[in-house]
């Protein structure tokens, strides 16, 4: 199934942020007109829409709903954003939407309720979990585990590891995961991620150790593979 | 969605998936004794989010007349399950900083004396590698009545057979490992008894955090086999006392820094911070050395150094400049001999930091290689009597601790020169 979700009329800010978080391809079509949403959906369809009808005039925003509802081709679940004047609107009018969020928004809400949506729907390339190789990650519970063993992960270590294994057979500098993993100055420098990947190859343990691969006078890989694109 | 707020996610939800009862919050006193205080999940959120406050006028080093409330404030990035626990007793642990009400660093936290180092030294673009040998004794019992009883009477690498001993050694590094603790290799020390746990490298602050957990580890798990676990820096006259050799680099921009041209492959800044730390040595010894007991590791004859001089082979030296693979060059490093297990290991990295940046900002000249340019205090009372009169310590843990600590051990010196040892009896009763 599809992973492209629309945002209409934008996708900025939190909406970005959440669309990321959740793992899922944004497209934009800022007319919100109908044959514009045509030509940008992919040949599986859409998972679904978030419409933020705070962007513009609220029964134009109904009306895109109510057209998308009526296509033959399902849209996925709807989302609707919008202010908290706009409340009472939305009377005799639940019908049009899946959930709606609250002005200002909340990245974590949003990216919560659009995964759970997605989910409900049966799109399961929102994957709430990462497999490969014997390990296993829960993104929602935070558990990971390796063979069937739980692993006791610090909050650094499970981020690391996520990022690693979203990411697989791709080849990450040091630098590269630093910032994009932590995001921010260690007293580690980026020696850091190389202390981390020792501690994560300890946990997985001597079998899986070889999850992680070192490449050498690069960084680091996640996965079993030989082939690897350097990014 | 902060940093913060998705670590203190991940750390409630993962008290409730895997069942944790309770939450120690670890901290240390001045003297590097490991202080915990355990919460339930039902009191974490709030513990996370507010610290936890307590009495800290019962701590050592942290007494002050005026003001003795303070809080812990959890480290989480620090958040660990303890593997040791059976299945159904979760117990996990976070290490904690400890702060003034206001939400200022407290000046009695050894760790955020560590972090302040730290961040001078990244502040001139340097990140402070460490990586310690830590030795231990095992014994047949903790009992204090009596001689300690060494648990074997193996010695240096030697493969003894499958002994208590060590299976509980091996039994321990598998455990440091299931908590992200990277151990290079572990074997039987010179003495009877004597093990040793080398460590891989990491930044400072989270070896200081390491060094007591590993302590914590070595000793809890002899204890559930029935022996005793010590750090005693000389717990047996005639043989080899514990150390905690620490090997240090610098790195900038994710190279050694410690890699040149100079006099075996060191840089400028290595020999640089080389001389500040055998300038700064004699000082900095109450610090590393911080026990009566800790002077009796430190005599001439053994491994253990005694002259402020540096070397390449020389094991007796106080700084070794140990060799290194030609494929392995990123493993340049200083390996600094004095320091001993039972010392508080952030003020020791703290210190020892604090004391080679001096060189490497400085202009201190580095004395030929095997030469002794002065003596290391002989006993606690010498060591300590150096550090009353050091900028640098002043300047480095702060007048809080500097002041509490002379206070502290001068009384420690006092009460053990008050006494007559068996030593004396033996000797001088049947003469004098």
């Amino acid at each position: 199934m599809s992973d492209v979700v629309l945002c209409v009329p934008a996708c900025e800010g939190p909406v970005r942020k959440a669309c990321d978080v959740t793992g899922v391809t944004a497209v934009v079509a800022s007319s919100g007109r109908l044959n514009e949403i045509a030509s940008l959906e992919p040949t599986d369809g859409f998972a679904g829409a978030i419409i933020n009808a705070s962007a513009f005039p609220f029964t134009e925003a109904m009306n895109l709903c109510r057209q998308l509802r009526s296509r033959e081709r399902s849209s996925g679940p709807v989302i609707l954003l919008l202010d908290h004047y706009q409340l009472d609107d939305l009377t005799f009018r639940e019908d049009l939407f899946d959930d709606f969020v609250v002005g200002p928004f909340d990245v974590s809400e949003l990216a919560t309720r659009l995964r759970h949506r997605l989910r409900r729907s049966g799109n399961d390339t929102v994957a709430p979990r990462i497999d490969h190789g014997g390990l296993s990650m829960n993104l929602e519970t935070y558990q990971a585990t390796i063979a069937g063993r739980v692993m006791d992960l610090t909050y650094m270590e499970y981020e690391l590891l996520r990022f690693l294994a979203t990411n697989p057979n791709r080849v990450f500098t040091r630098e590269t995961l630093l910032s994009r993993v932590w995001g921010y100055e260690y007293y580690g420098g980026a020696r850091t991620v190389d202390v981390h990947v020792r501690r994560l190859r300890a946990k997985l343990g001597e079998e899986h150790a070889h999850l992680i691969q070192t490449v050498r006078s690069v960084g680091y890989k996640f996965g079993t593979s030989n082939e690897f694109d350097v990014s | 969605m902060s940093l913060m707020h998705s670590q203190a996610q991940y750390v409630l939800r993962t008290v409730e998936e895997r069942g944790v009862r309770f939450v120690q919050l670890w901290f240390t006193d001045v003297l590097g004794r490991h202080k915990a205080f355990h919460v339930t999940p039902a009191e974490l959120e709030d513990a996370l989010d507010q610290g936890m406050t307590f009495d800290g006028s019962s701590i050592d080093g942290f007494s002050r007349t005026s003001e003795s409330d303070v809080l812990a404030r959890p480290d989480l990035t620090t958040f660990q399950l303890l593997p040791w626990y059976e299945e159904g007793t979760g117990i996990a642990r976070v290490f904690c900083d400890i702060v003034n009400i206001d939400g200022t660093p407290f000046d009695g936290c050894p760790r955020q004396q560590l972090r302040r180092v730290l961040d001078g030294a990244l502040a001139q673009g340097y990140n402070f590698y460490v990586a310690p040998e830590i030795e231990y004794f095992y014994f047949s019992s903790a009992s204090d009545a009596g001689r300690p009883e060494p648990l074997d009477r193996g010695s240096y690498f030697d493969l003894t057979t499958d002994d208590v001993a060590s299976q509980l050694r091996r039994r321990t590094v598998l455990t440091l490992e299931e908590m992200g603790i990277g151990v290079e290799h572990a074997q039987h020390e010179d003495a009877p008894g004597q093990h040793e746990i080398d460590l891989r490298y990491t930044d400072a602050l989270t070896m200081a955090d390491t060094v007591m957990s590993v302590r914590h580890v070595v000793k809890e798990l002899a204890r559930q086999a029935g022996v005793a676990a010590s750090f005693m820096p000389k717990p047996l006259v005639g043989v080899q006392g514990s150390g905690m050799h620490t090997h240090l680099s610098l790195w900038r921009d994710d190279h050694n820094a410690f890699i040149g041209d100079g006099p075996y492959g060191l840089s400028e800044v290595a020999v640089k911070f080389m001389a500040g730390l055998l300038h700064h040595a004699p000082e900095i010894t109450a610090i590393t050395n911080q026990w009566v007991n800790s002077y009796k590791r430190l005599m001439p004859g053994g491994e253990a150094p005694v002259g402020v001089e540096w070397a390449r082979f020389n094991a007796a030296a106080l700084v070794r400049v140990p060799s290194v693979k030609p494929a392995r060059i990123d493993s340049t490093r200083l390996e600094y001999r004095s320091p001993d297990p039972a010392a508080n290991p952030y003020l020791a990295f703290a210190v020892i930091l604090a004391a080679g940046l001096r060189g490497v900002n400085g202009d201190y000249p580095l004395p030929g290689e095997g030469e002794v340019v002065a003596k290391l205090p002989q006993s606690l009372g010498e060591a300590v009597d150096l550090m009353a009169g050091s900028e640098l310590l002043h300047e480095t843990i702060g007048e809080h601790q500097v002041e509490w600590f002379l206070r502290n051990k001068r009384t420690e010196w006092d009460a053990y020169r008050a006494q007559v040892t068996p030593f004396e009896l033996d000797r001088y009763l049947p003469l004098l």
